[in-house]
C-alpha cells in the first residue's frame, strides 16, 4: 500500500541556482498527483528530491523536510533504503541493454542479492501484468534483450521494473513525453489502474494528461509552487492568476 | 524524376562524382591499413613456414652446432608471462579505470591518476625493463619470470586504465540512474551495470594491451633473461618467444634465422588466434536484439 507524502520547506539548489524554493505540500496515499509547470519550473526536481536521487549529482543540495509516513527521509534512512521504497520511472525508457527483459524486471532484487528462483518468477509475471506487458513478452522473457523491445514496450518494461521491488511510491518524470499516443494512451490506463495500490506523483507537460490521470495537481512556476488543489479545481476554477494564464495556454 | 530541372540534374551529377571519389578514398585508405599487416604476415609464412615441424613445438633449443631442436620452452614460457601479466594488469587496470570514471570526476586524484598513465603509456619499454630490474631482479639478486611478469603488467595496466575509463563514459547516464532508483548502491551499480554495459570495449581494450605486450622483447631482457631449458620455476629465469628470436636473429647461423622467422610466425599466429579466442568467448550469451 501506499504511503502520504508530506513535503515541509523544501528548498534546493544546483550550485549556485536555487531551483526550488519553500515548497510546502501534502501528496495523499493512493492517488495519482499531477505537476505542472513550464520547462524549467523545478518540477523534475521536485520529484528527484522525494528519492534522494537530487543528490546523486555532485553539485545539488537539498534542505527542508519530506516525510513519507512516518520517515523522514533525509534523516531516519539512507538514500538507498529510500529508493528501494520509491521507484522511478524516467522521462526516456532506460532498459538495461545487457540485460534480457527478465533480468531488467527483476534487476532491482538480482542487484540486491535476491536470489530465490521462485519469487523471482513470480515477481516477473506479476509486476509485467501489472503493467500490462506481460501478453506481448512472456515467450522471449529470457530470450530477448530489453532493448529490443518497442519504446512504449520499453517503457512498460521500466514500470514493471520499478514496480517489481514493491515500492509504496511511484514518482514518474514526464513518463509519456517520448511515446506516441496509443503508447501515451496505454500509459495512463496504467497509472489509473496502479493508484489504487500506489502513492503515484507524476510530471508532466500534457495538461490533459494530468486531468485525466490525477486528482490533485500542483502548478510549478520559477522554483515556487504557486498552487496546489483538485485537479478539477485547478483546471476549471483557478485561484492564482498565472495558474488560469497557464492552463489556458497565454504562457509557457 | 519528371520535374527534375537542369540545375538539378548538374547538382546530382556532381553529388554523385563527390560520393564515388570520397567513397574511394575510404576503401583506398582501408587497404593502406590492411595491406602491411597482410604484408609481414605472407612475409612471415614464406620465410618461417618451413622450418615449422614437430620438433620446433615439442623440443629445446639445440646447443651451438648441432640442428634441430625447437622453441618448445619459449612458447610455453611466454604463455606463464603473459598469464602472470595479464592476472596482475588486468584487474588494476579496470579497477584504476573504474575509479577514474565513476568514483573520480573532477577529483584531484583522479587527475593525477589520469595524468601518470598517460606519462606511463609514453615511457619507452626498455626503461621499464631496467626498472623493474632495478626494483625487483637487483633486490632478490636474480632473474625471474615473475620478474618479466611485472614489467610487463606495468605496461599493460596504462592502456587497460584509459580504455576502461573511455569505454565507461559511453554508458548512457540514464541506466546509472535508472540503477541507482531502484536502490542499487553506487558500488554495485559501477560494476553490475556500467562495467557490464562498456565490458565490450573494455576487453577489446585488454585484448590490445595484451597483443602489445606479448611481443615486447626489451622488458623481458633484464627482467625474464631467457632460458634455453625448460624452467617452470617462477622465480627462475625462463625463456620467451621474443627473447629466442632475438637472441637467434643476431646470431651468425642462418639455421638460426630460419629458426626466428618461425618463431615469428607462431608468436603472431598465437597473439592473433588468443585475441580470436577471448572474442569468441565474450560474446557468447550475448541476447537478441541486444546493443
Amino acid at each position: 500500500m501506499g504511503v502520504g507524502i508530506l513535503v515541509e520547506d523544501l528548498n534546493a539548489w544546483y550550485g549556485t541556482t536555487h531551483t526550488l524554493q519553500d515548497i510546502n505540500l501534502h501528496i495523499p496515499a493512493n492517488h495519482a498527483t499531477a505537476l505542472i509547470g513550464p520547462s524549467g519550473c523545478g518540477k523534475s526536481t521536485f520529484v528527484r528530491c522525494l528519492n534522494r536521487m537530487h543528490e546523486t549529482n555532485p553539485i545539488a543540495r537539498a534542505t527542508g523536510v519530506v516525510k513519507m509516513g512516518d520517515i523522514d527521509i533525509y534523516n531516519d534512512a539512507s538514500p538507498v533504503e529510500i529508493r528501494r521504497r520509491v521507484g522511478m520511472v524516467f522521462q526516456r525508457p532506460n532498459p538495461f541493454p545487457t540485460m534480457s527483459i527478465y533480468d531488467n524486471v527483476v534487476s532491482g532484487l538480482k542487484l540486491n542479492g535476491f536470489r530465490n528462483r521462485r519469487i523471482l518468477d513470480e515477481t516477473v509475471e506479476r509486476s509485467l501484468k501489472q503493467a500490462a506487458l506481460w501478453e506481448e513478452v512472456k515467450d522471449d522473457l529470457k530470450k530477448k534483450s530489453g532493448a529490443s523491445l518497442s519504446g512504449g514496450q520499453q517503457q512498460r518494461m521500466c514500470i514493471a521494473r520499478a514496480l517489481a521491488v514493491d515500492p509504496e511510491v511511484l514518482l514518474m518524470d514526464e513518463p509519456a513525453s517520448a511515446l506516441d499516443p496509443v503508447s501515451t494512451s496505454k500509459i495512463e490506463d496504467l497509472i489509473f489502474q496502479l493508484k489504487s495500490q500506489y502513492t503515484i506523483v507524476i510530471v508532466t507537460h500534457n495538461m490533459q494528461q494530468a486531468a485525466r490521470v490525477a486528482e490533485n495537481t500542483g502548478f510549478f512556476l520559477n522554483g515556487k509552487m504557486v498552487e496546489f488543489d483538485s485537479t478539477h479545481k485547478i483546471f476549471t476554477n483557478p485561484r492564482d492568476k498565472r495558474t488560469e494564464d497557464y492552463i489556458t495556454g497565454r504562457f509557457g | 524524376m519528371d520535374f527534375e530541372t537542369k540545375s538539378m540534374r548538374r547538382n546530382r551529377a556532381t553529388r554523385t562524382a563527390t560520393n564515388y571519389f570520397v567513397s574511394g578514398l575510404c576503401i583506398f585508405a582501408t587497404i593502406l591499413v590492411i595491406l602491411p599487416l597482410l604484408a609481414i604476415l605472407f612475409y612471415l609464412i614464406y620465410k618461417g613456414a618451413s622450418s615449422l615441424n614437430l620438433a620446433f613445438f615439442t623440443h629445446v633449443p639445440a646447443p651451438v652446432g648441432e640442428t634441430g631442436g625447437g622453441m618448445a620452452n619459449s612458447i610455453v614460457g611466454s604463455g606463464i608471462i603473459l598469464f602472470l601479466a595479464s592476472l596482475m594488469g588486468i584487474p588494476i587496470g579496470i579497477a584504476a579505470g573504474v575509479y577514474l570514471a565513476e568514483f573520480g570526476r573532477g577529483k584531484t586524484l583522479a587527475n593525477a591518476v589520469r595524468f601518470t598513465a598517460d606519462v606511463l603509456n609514453g615511457v619507452p619499454s626498455i626503461v621499464m625493463g631496467i626498472s623493474i630490474y632495478s626494483l625487483i631482479v637487483v633486490q632478490q639478486k636474480h632473474f625471474s619470470a615473475l620478474a618479466g611478469g611485472v614489467a610487463l603488467a606495468v605496461m599493460m595496466v596504462p592502456t587497460i586504465t584509459r580504455t576502461t575509463e573511455e569505454m565507461l563514459a559511453t554508458v548512457p547516464h540514464a541506466i546509472r540512474e535508472a540503477a541507482l532508483g531502484l536502490g542499487v548502491p553506487k558500488w554495485r551499480t559501477a560494476i553490475s551495470i556500467s562495467l557490464r554495459t562498456a565490458s565490450p570495449g573494455i576487453i577489446t581494450g585488454c585484448m590490445l594491451a595484451f597483443a602489445r605486450v606479448a611481443g615486447e622483447t626489451a622488458p623481458l631482457l633484464f627482467t625474464a633473461f631467457g632460458n634455453q631449458f625448460w624452467s617452470f620455476n617462477l622465480s627462475q629465469p625462463i625463456a620467451a618467444l621474443p627473447l629466442q628470436i632475438y637472441v637467434y636473429a643476431i646470431s651468425p647461423f642462418d639455421e638460426w634465422h630460419r629458426l626466428a622467422w618461425a618463431g615469428s610466425l607462431v608468436l603472431i599466429v598465437l597473439i592473433m588466434v588468443s585475441v580470436t579466442l577471448v572474442r569468441i568467448f565474450a560474446n557468447r550469451g550475448a541476447l537478441k536484439g541486444g546493443s
